[in-house]
């Protein structure tokens, strides 16, 4: 599984020059051309419901319908927001760990770390998800205080984990991509291995870390319906009890298309952002 | 054979570690098929995810504008919204606006199946990232070699076929690679439609025999080997294809 990296990750194009070519040109779009798009499918999308609709008055109580639901769904959709914040949180903290495991020169913890990270990869998130909803205790007792542990906060560390192997990967991909000179020319300076790290090294990371970490942000984000599928109420859960409540098969594809557009909304900024930063880096090519 | 199965047996009367799937033959025939119906689903999703990709690629060098704005735009939504919401909207959104056809038994069903819609959903989302991957693979083959074919007679067409894709592949494998192992662990979303796969069996298993923990463990062990093993072949595939001297 070693530098399996080139063939799975998602944020580790560092690792391999052939790819780093391909993200290049991806980079570049016409941003217009794909908000006219996207407009245009949104366009059909409203004819479309238009054409169901029938009758004026039909999509008006449509619409009365959407509106009434619509502070409930957005709830729902903040609270999505919210565990992907906090997987994020825990995914990025224990990540850099495993990460800094994986170029550790102490060849027992680096193996062991890239064992971890390749397994948290390969496996599916929903699987990771199941795992954690049924194994973990539903309250735990640390030093004497017992937490409850209720299935949101479950979910939230499955989905945490395969976010903590791709930031360790991330991490790794950019401490090999410093160029050994770095390394060379600090222990001329006489730093040790630990300045030169901390003082060198990761400075230099930072910055080629941040989009592909960003890329793992929008990635994560959109997982996040995953957990209705395990029982924690979220946007999706609220939005199928909506539907179940109203009954009609007309508005599937309205409501559906308002909670995809609110994660449009909140994730296609932050590629576009991503590219932005990627070009600005010059990181990729 | 035999004496694998009888261990397993051993194993749950003696210490009460359930491995049902592997001494029961029920639940061994059940488990198999979900294995079957996640491979199928992959490699199904896979071929037509691929091809969604090439089309798309090809597509967005088209000199019709409204054809690139199209594809840009199918790109960016399906790039940009959770699968899952995709699967939803696909099955029950559009599902529900076929006709239901009245199936041999005179039943009302819906025209296409659970497994038809968790395959077209799958694929139109991998699709949209691969369409990026192929482009991007096409761009990076120099100028200058596809002016070298045209030199030596090639018609656009056959300096496609035989000198610009072999390249754009070669460019491209990490990058799809990459993507189409995602799309192994995304075929998972199908338990969301009640597509009997390997998930969905599974937790089927483990509410009958209730043997969650040794399920659940046994389950992650399957995806990580069948990932694993896809990794491989692909790393096998990306060598084999390797051009010595041309910096793939």
């Amino acid at each position: 599984m070693k530098n399996g990296s080139t063939v799975t990750g998602i944020g580790q194009s560092k690792s391999n020059p052939s790819h780093q070519r391909i993200v290049g040109p991806a980079a570049r779009f016409s941003p217009g051309a794909a908000i006219t798009g996207v407009g245009a499918a949104l366009l059909a999308a409203g004819a479309a419901l238009a054409a169901l609709g029938g009758a004026s008055e039909e999509l008006i109580s449509i619409l009365a319908i959407m509106w009434k639901w619509m502070p409930l769904m957005f709830e729902g959709f903040l609270f999505n927001i919210l565990v992907s914040v906090l997987a994020m949180a825990i995914g990025t903290a224990s990540g850099a760990v495993l990460g800094l495991a994986q170029v550790s020169p102490f060849w027992p913890l680096h193996r062991l770390a890239s064992l971890v990270t390749q397994f948290f990869r390969n496996a599916p998130w929903l699987v990771l998800l199941f795992y954690c909803i049924f194994l973990l205790p539903f309250e735990a007792t640390i030093i004497g205080v017992t937490v409850p542990l209720p299935g949101w906060i479950k979910a939230t560390i499955g989905l945490s984990l395969p976010v903590m192997a791709n930031v360790s990967e991330i991490v790794r991909g950019a401490v090999q991509s410093v160029p050994a000179g770095q390394w060379e020319s600090a222990e001329a300076l006489a730093f040790s291995r630990r300045q030169t790290m901390w003082m060198i090294i990761l400075p230099q990371c930072l910055k080629r870390m941040l989009p592909p970490w960003m890329n793992l942000y929008a990635i994560l984000t959109m997982a996040t319906p995953l957990i209705s599928i395990v029982g924690v109420e979220d946007a999706m859960t609220v939005t199928r009890q909506a539907l179940a409540a109203e009954g009609r098969t007309e508005l599937l594809i309205p409501m559906y298309s308002l909670l995809l557009g609110w994660f449009f909304l909140y994730c296609y900024p932050i590629a576009r952002w991503t590219q932005a930063l990627e070009r600005r880096f010059n990181v990729t090519i | 054979m035999d004496a694998i199965y009888d261990w397993f047996r051993l194993l749950n009367d003696e210490y009460g570690i359930n491995f049902a799937v592997f001494y029961d033959p029920f639940y061994r025939g059940r488990f198999f098929n979900g294995l079957l119906m996640t491979v199928w689903l992959s490699a199904v999703c896979i071929v037509l995810s691929i091809a969604i990709g090439l089309v798309g690629a090809w597509l967005q060098g088209s000199r019709l504008r409204l054809l690139r704005v199209v594809i840009q735009g199918y790109i960016q939504l399906f790039r940009n919204t959770p699968p899952l919401i995709q699967l939803y909207f696909f099955f029950f959104g559009l599902g529900s606006l076929l006709p239901p056809v009245t199936n041999e038994y005179g039943a009302q069903v819906p025209p296409i199946g659970n497994v038809t819609w968790a395959i077209i959903s799958l694929s139109f989302f991998a699709g949209a990232f691969n369409v990026e991957i192929f482009r991007a693979g096409i761009e990076a083959v120099p100028r200058a070699t596809v002016e070298a074919a045209e030199a030596l007679g090639y018609s656009r067409f056959k300096a496609y076929i035989h000198v610009v894709f072999p390249l754009a592949l070669r460019f491209s494998l990490p990058a799809l690679g990459n993507n189409l192992v995602n799309l192994v662990k995304f075929t998972t979303l199908a338990y969301a439609i009640a597509v009997p796969e390997l998930l969905y069996v599974s937790a089927q298993i483990w509410s009958d025999a209730l043997n969650v923990r040794e399920m659940m463990n046994l389950l992650l062990v399957i995806y990580v080997a069948i990932i694993g093993l896809l990794v491989l072949v692909l790393r096998r595939w990306e060598h084999a294809l390797r051009m010595p001297g041309y910096g793939l």
